[in-house]
C-alpha cells in the first residue's frame, strides 16, 4: 500500500515537471512581456492540477492498456500468419482512428471555407459540407493506406528512408500542380492525423510486429508507422484540391 | 460546477476518440484472432486510466492554460503592442519588430512538447526498444527544440510572407542529406517524430498563434497565410533527432579516441 502510494507521488511529480516549462513561459509572458495580472489565479491553479493528475493517469493506462494490447495483437497476427487479415487490420486502424478526429474535422471545415472563397466549389452550406466531408474520407483512407503500407515496409524488411523520399517527391511534386490555396492546410493536415492514443498503439503495433518476426529489428523495423501516417494525408489532399 | 459539466464534455469526447480504437481492437480479437486477450482485466482498467486521464488533461488545459495562450498570442500580435516601445511615433513595422512573437512562439513550441502526452508514451517505448542507448529525456528536448526552432521561423514567414512550400521543400532536402549520414537505427524514429509532435497541446496553442499573426500583419490573408505552423512543427524534430543523434555519436567516437 505504502509503495503504490510513494509511486503514484513519484509519477504526480513527473507529470508536474513536465508541464512547469509551459506554466512558466506563460506566467512570464503574462506578468513581464505583457506586464498584466493573472485573471483567474484559482482557475489557473485548478486547471493545472487536472492537467498533472491526467498526465499521471494516462502514463499509468498507457503502459497497462496501452501498449500491452498493441504488442499482443502484433504477435496474435504473426502466429497467426494471415497476411491479409493483418493489412485490413492495419487499414481500419488507421481508417477509423483518423475519420472521427476532432482536430482533422476542424480543419476540414477551414478547408472547405477557403475552396468556397477561392471559388473551387459553390459557397452554399451543402457544398461546403460536401466537400469538408469528403476530405475527411479522403485523409482516412490516406491514413489508413499509410499503415497498410508500414505495416508491409515491416514485414518485408523494406529500408524506411527510400520510402519516406519516395513520399517527399511526391509532396514536391504534387505542389507544383494544387491550387496555391489548398497548400497550407494540405501541409498542415499531415500533422494533425496522428491522435494522442492513436501514437503508442501504432507504434507498440509496429514494435511488437518487428519483434515477433525473425530478422527484423525493432529500433530499425518497429518505428515509422507514424511517419507514414504523417506523409500520405498532404498528398492526398492536394490530390484532393486537384480533382475538386 | 462548471468545471465538472467541463469535465463530462471532455469524457464524452474522448470516449468518442476512443471507441473506434477499442471496436476495432476488440472486434478484430475476437472475429478474427479468435482467442481472448491475456490479462483482460488489466487491459481494460488500463484503457479506463487512458480516458479517464486524457479527459482530464484536456479539461485542465481548457480550463486554465489554453485560454491565457490563446489571448496572449492574440495581444502579442496585436499592432498596438508593436507600438508601444516606439513612444506614440506610428513608424511602420518591419518583420524585426516582431521579435516577441518568435520569442514567444520558441518557448511556447518548446514547452507544450514537452507536456505531450504522446511524445512521452514514444520516448518511453524507444527507451525501452533501444535497451536505454535512447533516453527518454534526451529526445523529448530533441523533438521540443525541433518544434521551437520550427515555430519560431514558421512565425517569421507569416510575418514575411515567404511562400510556404519553398521552406518545407528546403527542409525536406535537409532531412534527406541527414539521413545519409545519421546513424541508421535513429532514422525511422527520428520519422515519426515529426508526426507525434503535434497533438493536444500544441496544436490548438500554435493555431490561435497563426491566425492571430495572419489577422494582424497587413497583407496577410488568415486563410492563405494561417496555416503552415503545423508543418513546421512537424518537419523541424526530424532535423532536430538525427542532429541529436549525429552529435552524441560524434561525442562518443571522441570519448573513444581519448581513451586510445
Amino acid at each position: 500500500m505504502l509503495r503504490s502510494i510513494l509511486a503514484l507521488g513519484k509519477s504526480l511529480l513527473n507529470s508536474l515537471r513536465d508541464l512547469a516549462p509551459i506554466i512558466l513561459v506563460i506566467t512570464f509572458f503574462q506578468l513581464v512581456v505583457l506586464q498584466q495580472p493573472i485573471p483567474d489565479l484559482g482557475g489557473l491553479l485548478g486547471g493545472t492540477l487536472l492537467v498533472t493528475l491526467g498526465l499521471t493517469f494516462f502514463i499509468y493506462g498507457l503502459e497497462m492498456g496501452l501498449f500491452p494490447i498493441g504488442e499482443s495483437m502484433a504477435q496474435a497476427f504473426s502466429q497467426k500468419g494471415s497476411v491479409f487479415w493483418l493489412l485490413v487490420f492495419a487499414f481500419t486502424l488507421g481508417f477509423s482512428t483518423t475519420v472521427a478526429e476532432p482536430a482533422l474535422i476542424a480543419v476540414a471545415a477551414e478547408a472547405a471555407k477557403v475552396a468556397a472563397n477561392g471559388g473551387m466549389i459553390e459557397s452554399s452550406e451543402h457544398a461546403m459540407h460536401s466537400y469538408a466531408t469528403g476530405l475527411r474520407l479522403t485523409v482516412a483512407i490516406s491514413v489508413g493506406l499509410a499503415i497498410v503500407i508500414g505495416v508491409l515496409r515491416i514485414l518485408k524488411g523494406w529500408p524506411i528512408h527510400y520510402l519516406i523520399i519516395g513520399g517527399y517527391a511526391g509532396i514536391v511534386i504534387m505542389t507544383g500542380f494544387a491550387p496555391p490555396a489548398i497548400i497550407g492546410i494540405a501541409y498542415d493536415s499531415g500533422g494533425v492525423t496522428t491522435s494522442t492514443i492513436t501514437v503508442p498503439l501504432v507504434t507498440a503495433l509496429g514494435v511488437g510486429l518487428a519483434s515477433s518476426i525473425r530478422g527484423r529489428n525493432p529500433m530499425v523495423d518497429g518505428f515509422g508507422l507514424i511517419a507514414f501516417a504523417s506523409l500520405t494525408p498532404m498528398i492526398f489532399v492536394m490530390g484532393y484540391g486537384m480533382i475538386i | 460546477m462548471e468545471w465538472l459539466t467541463g469535465l463530462f464534455h471532455s469524457l464524452l469526447a474522448t470516449l468518442r476518440d476512443v471507441l473506434p480504437i477499442a471496436v476495432v481492437i476488440f472486434g478484430f480479437q475476437l472475429l478474427i484472432l479468435r482467442r481472448p486477450i491475456p490479462h483482460l482485466k488489466r487491459v481494460l482498467f488500463g484503457f479506463f486510466y487512458v480516458l479517464l486521464g486524457l479527459s482530464l488533461f484536456l479539461q485542465g488545459l481548457e480550463q486554465a492554460l489554453f485560454p491565457l495562450g490563446r489571448l496572449m498570442a492574440e495581444q502579442l500580435t496585436h499592432p498596438d503592442f508593436m507600438q508601444n516601445g516606439s513612444a506614440g511615433l506610428q513608424h511602420v513595422l518591419n518583420w524585426a519588430d516582431y521579435y516577441w512573437v518568435y520569442i514567444f512562439a520558441f518557448a511556447i513550441g518548446f514547452s507544450t512538447t514537452v507536456a505531450e502526452p504522446s511524445l512521452i508514451a514514444v520516448a518511453i517505448k524507444a527507451h525501452q526498444v533501444s535497451a536505454g542507448a535512447i533516453g527518454v529525456w534526451g529526445l523529448r528536448i530533441a523533438v521540443a527544440i525541433g518544434v521551437a526552432v520550427g515555430i519560431s521561423l514558421g512565425t517569421w514567414r507569416i510575418v514575411t510572407g515567404y511562400p510556404l512550400q519553398y521552406f518545407i521543400i528546403t527542409g525536406y532536402v535537409m532531412v534527406i542529406i541527414q539521413t545519409y549520414y545519421a546513424p541508421k537505427l535513429i532514422v525511422p524514429l527520428a520519422y515519426d517524430s515529426g508526426g507525434v509532435t503535434t497533438s493536444t497541446v500544441t496544436v490548438p496553442l500554435v493555431a490561435a498563434l497563426g491566425l492571430g499573426l495572419a489577422e494582424s500583419v497587413p497583407g496577410r490573408s488568415t486563410l492563405l497565410d494561417g496555416f503552415g505552423l503545423i508543418a513546421f512543427a512537424s518537419l523541424f524534430p526530424i532535423m532536430s533527432v538525427m542532429a541529436y543523434a549525429q552529435i552524441s555519436e560524434f561525442r562518443a567516437r571522441l570519448d573513444a579516441r581519448k581513451k586510445v
